[in-house]
């Protein structure tokens, strides 16, 4: 029923055929979801597999480093030493200096993979209790859709301590959302639906940026993440579903942008 | 008149190879000055050069276009290539010398249709990616994106034919296969690459121009077709090409680090089977490491995680091939090792900061911001120019007969090297730190790194007085540089074996290998 209203909704917009199909598919996009009630921060778990991976390469990086400015101190042509002509290595040696560095390398692959893997799982898996709102991408624009269909242009008012879900396409170009606060970016794109989730925990305002070349006005299309504390959120939420509801409801006597859409219902 | 003739319808491998380094060279300078003027937009918020996003775009896609498909991959597998390759096999030609001339004329049409963006009123502001469906419906003109990279695409192929069927057929008596300069096989490696993927780049570009002009739907979701189609297609190519950038730079480091230490490649036969090898072979299953935020199957990106981690294993192996070089030897420090050393540097942290990159969860918040521009530029745009310009200078005497002079060579180095690690450190720094994104016409966002970007474009300039200086040095040593031996830096390799410069034929009679000879064969001093 929801998703019927969307429908109807983006058949209005601009783009119709292309949204006409992408409609549908909104709904069906099979979103891994974790029930077992205990929520992990994914930005928080970005924040410590960076740290790791970040001490790895220092020390492979000082490794090579050191031995490369030791090679070049210790073995510069001088007076009195003349060095060069240096002999292959023995089947052994060279040998035990590819399998070797194969081993350390591999097993630092393995290593960050397996860190990677898990923090993985807890960015695409979305917690069972989350707030769940689509977003439809435009030039310029992020447009957000609540459940309740209030829809909001560049803002997308959350409240705190609730997953957030957005369920992504575009209207037009391939657009990217990105909140820098929460370490996640995904596409979103005509005839396609992805998703992302973010774990807003305390009020207040986020960044949202593109990340994506969408056309000229890219490096202008910013938004905000307005946290809020649960119970104002919870009256903004009513209070604009309760503005919608009356202003969806045919009162002959209120112009606007109305007669448009009673035409088209009638038509 | 009868000189430009001359080299208007040369064929001789070395002619060719010079004018594909005048060619590529000249399309270094039109993208570096693009560099300069995008950091001069971006050394402040807001419009500073122009108030039209549209012309940063422009810079941009000229840049990134330019910088790869103008400058580098000519430079190396054109240039480079052209020039060594027959030397150190001991052949007098490439096998087809003819269509070694077809494709450098190729290859300048190329440049031309690349530098007719600042004639035409409508240029491409589709960035070098050239992604539906923008490049569909932008009133840029993709059709000359899809052009200029068909026709340096078709120069490449080619090259690819005629230089692995050189290296097949036409090596001197006695030269085995384990006996090639391990540029030579950076070079096989690279033109392998080129022949299996440019035609998937070929049909990309053609598709986009054909959804654009004619009327077809293979990216137009709102018809059946998928905007994703085109990444892969272009991504399975792209990323293969940075190797093909990758491994002929590698190679020319390998030659300098040999000849400089006075040694042999240190494990030659893993450096090449294993870590050359190994490049090419995995080089095809990594693309997805592009579209970790495309969308792309969760279990694809996992997959590709790992693909793409597994890439460190033959650059790590051919990286202690590099530094074990030194190991013993007898190390002098003229310009090209300074720029080899130099390049080595940077191609350790453009190499290293690439693994988190690898990491897909950790991608989600690093992909498409500074920190992504920083890296690449360390470990191909600048790793891979230091490697040019070493290659240059290294193979200056020998193609010119003159001497560059070696004060001014290592200025340039100094400045090239500050001005490279004052950029590119600092945008990984701000990618990380704030998530800038890239391709930004204005940072208007994030007002928190206006002292960065003003560092930023004071580091732009310092680069460009190095570039400068080098250029002035090139230009100087070739027209009345004094003149040099024919083998100044006492190499074993086979191209300082004959005259400097070479006579057309390269030796006057072909040259025999000895049993026990082989480009490293150096001799305790
Ligand atoms: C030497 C000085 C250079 C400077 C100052 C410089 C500067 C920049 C800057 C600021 C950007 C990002 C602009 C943006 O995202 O809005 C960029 C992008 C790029 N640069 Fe450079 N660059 C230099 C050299 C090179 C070289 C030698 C290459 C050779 C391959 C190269 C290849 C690229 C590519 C492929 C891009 C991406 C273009 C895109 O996003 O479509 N750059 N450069
Ligand atoms: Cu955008
Ligand atoms: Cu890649």
């Amino acid at each position: 029923m929801k998703g019927g209203s969307m429908f109807k909704h983006w058949k209005s917009s601009a783009g119709a055929a292309a949204l006409a199909a992408a409609g549908p598919a909104f709904a069906e996009k099979y979103i891994p979801s974790n029930d077992s009630g205990k929520i992990v921060d994914p930005a928080a778990g970005w924040e410590r597999l960076w740290t790791t991976v970040l001490i790895d390469i220092t020390i492979l990086g000082v490794i090579f480093a050191v031995a490369t400015l030791f090679l070049v101190w210790k073995y510069r042509r001088r007076p009195g030493y003349e060095g060069g002509g240096a002999k292959p290595l023995s089947t052994g040696a060279a040998v035990a200096w590819s399998v070797i560095p194969t081993f350390i390398f591999l097993a630092d692959d393995f290593y960050i993979a397996a860190n990677g893997w898990q923090l993985w799982n807890v960015q695409r898996t979305v917690p069972a209790d989350r707030l769940e709102i689509k977003l439809e991408s435009g030039m310029y624009s992020w447009d957000y859709t609540y459940p309740n269909g209030v829809r909001t242009q560049n803002e997308l008012k959350v409240p705190a301590g609730k997953p957030i879900l957005l369920r992504m396409t575009s209207r037009d170009t391939i657009h990217s959302h990105y909140l820098p606060d929460f370490k996640v970016k995904e596409d979103s794109m005509p005839g396609r639906i992805t998703y992302l989730w973010f774990y807003p925990q305390k009020p207040g305002e986020h960044l949202v940026t593109c990340t994506e070349y969408c056309g000229v006005m890219h490096s202008y299309m910013a938004g905000k993440v307005i946290v809020l504390p649960p119970a104002e959120y919870k009256a903004w939420y009513e209070q604009e579903g309760e503005k919608l509801k009356k202003a969806e409801a045919p009162e002959p006597n209120h112009g606007g942008a109305k007669p448009a859409a009673q035409k088209r219902k009638s038509a | 008149m009868s000189v430009i003739k001359e080299w208007v319808f040369t064929t001789d491998h070395k002619r060719v190879g010079i004018l594909y380094l005048i060619g590529s060279v000249a399309a270094f300078v039109v993208a570096g000055i693009m560099a300069l003027l995008m950091r001069a937009e971006l050394s402040a918020i807001g419009p500073t050069l122009t108030a039209n996003p549209t012309t940063y775009n422009v810079w941009l896609y000229a840049h990134g276009a330019i910088m790869i498909l103008g400058f580098q991959i000519p430079a190396l597998t054109g240039f480079a290539a052209n020039y060594c390759i027959p030397l150190m096999i001991g052949a007098k030609d490439v096998a087809f010398p003819r269509l070694n001339a077809f494709s450098v004329w190729l290859f300048y049409m190329g440049v031309i249709l690349a530098l007719l963006t600042f004639v035409i009123p409508d240029p491409p502001d589709v960035l070098w990616t050239g992604y539906p469906p923008y490049s569909t419906i932008t009133t840029g003109n993709t059709a000359l994106y899809t052009f200029t990279v068909l026709l340096i695409g078709f120069a490449s192929i080619i090259a690819g034919v005629n230089f692995l069927t050189t290296i097949a057929y036409m090596r001197a008596q006695g030269m085995t296969w384990n006996k090639l300069n391990f540029f030579v096989w950076s070079i096989i490696g690279s033109f392998v690459m080129q022949l299996i993927y440019v035609p998937v780049l070929g049909t990309a570009v053609l598709l986009i121009s054909f959804d654009k002009y004619l009327g077809t739907n293979f990216f137009d979701p709102t018809i059946g077709g998928d905007v994703l189609t085109y990444q892969n297609l272009f991504w399975f190519y792209s990323h293969p090409a940075v190797y093909v950038i990758f491994l002929p730079f590698i190679g020319i480091l390998m030659e300098i680090l040999a000849t400089f230490a006075k040694n042999p490649v240190f494990n030659y036969k893993v450096a090449v089977y294993g870590g050359c090898w190994g490049i090419v072979i995995i080089s095809g299953e990594v693309w997805i490491h592009h579209l970790y935020v495309s969308g792309m199957p969760d279990w694809l990106r996992i997959g590709q995680m790992v693909t793409t981690l597994l890439i460190s294993v033959p650059v790590g192996l051919i990286t202690i091939s590099m530094v074990g070089t030194l190991y013993k030897g007898s190390i002098t420090f003229e310009t090209p090792m300074l720029y080899g050393l130099g390049t080595l540097v940077l191609f350790l942290i453009g190499g290293l900061t690439g693994i988190p990159l690898a990491v897909t969860s950790l991608t989600v918040n690093l992909s498409e911001t500074y920190y992504v521009v920083g890296h690449f530029h360390y470990v191909m745009a600048v790793a891979g120019t230091m490697a040019i310009f070493a290659g240059v200078y290294y193979w200056f005497p020998k193609m010119t007969g003159k001497m560059y002079s070696e004060l001014w060579g290592k200025i340039g180095f100094w400045f090239t090297f500050v001005g490279a690690n004052v950029i590119f450190w600092t945008m990984m720094d701000v990618g990380v730190r704030t998530g800038l994104p890239r391709r930004y016409y204005d940072f208007a966002a994030f007002p928190q790194v206006a002292n960065e970007q003003y560092i930023m474009s004071v580091g732009a300039i310092i680069i460009a007085i190095g570039f400068t200086i080098t250029l002035l040095n090139w230009i100087i040593g070739a027209a009345r540089g004094p003149k040099a031996s024919d083998n100044p830096w006492g190499s074993m390799s086979l191209e300082w074996t004959t005259v400097s410069p070479p006579p057309h034929g390269n030796w006057p009679k072909p040259p025999v290998v000895a049993e026990d000879w082989n480009p490293y064969a150096y001799t305790k001093r």
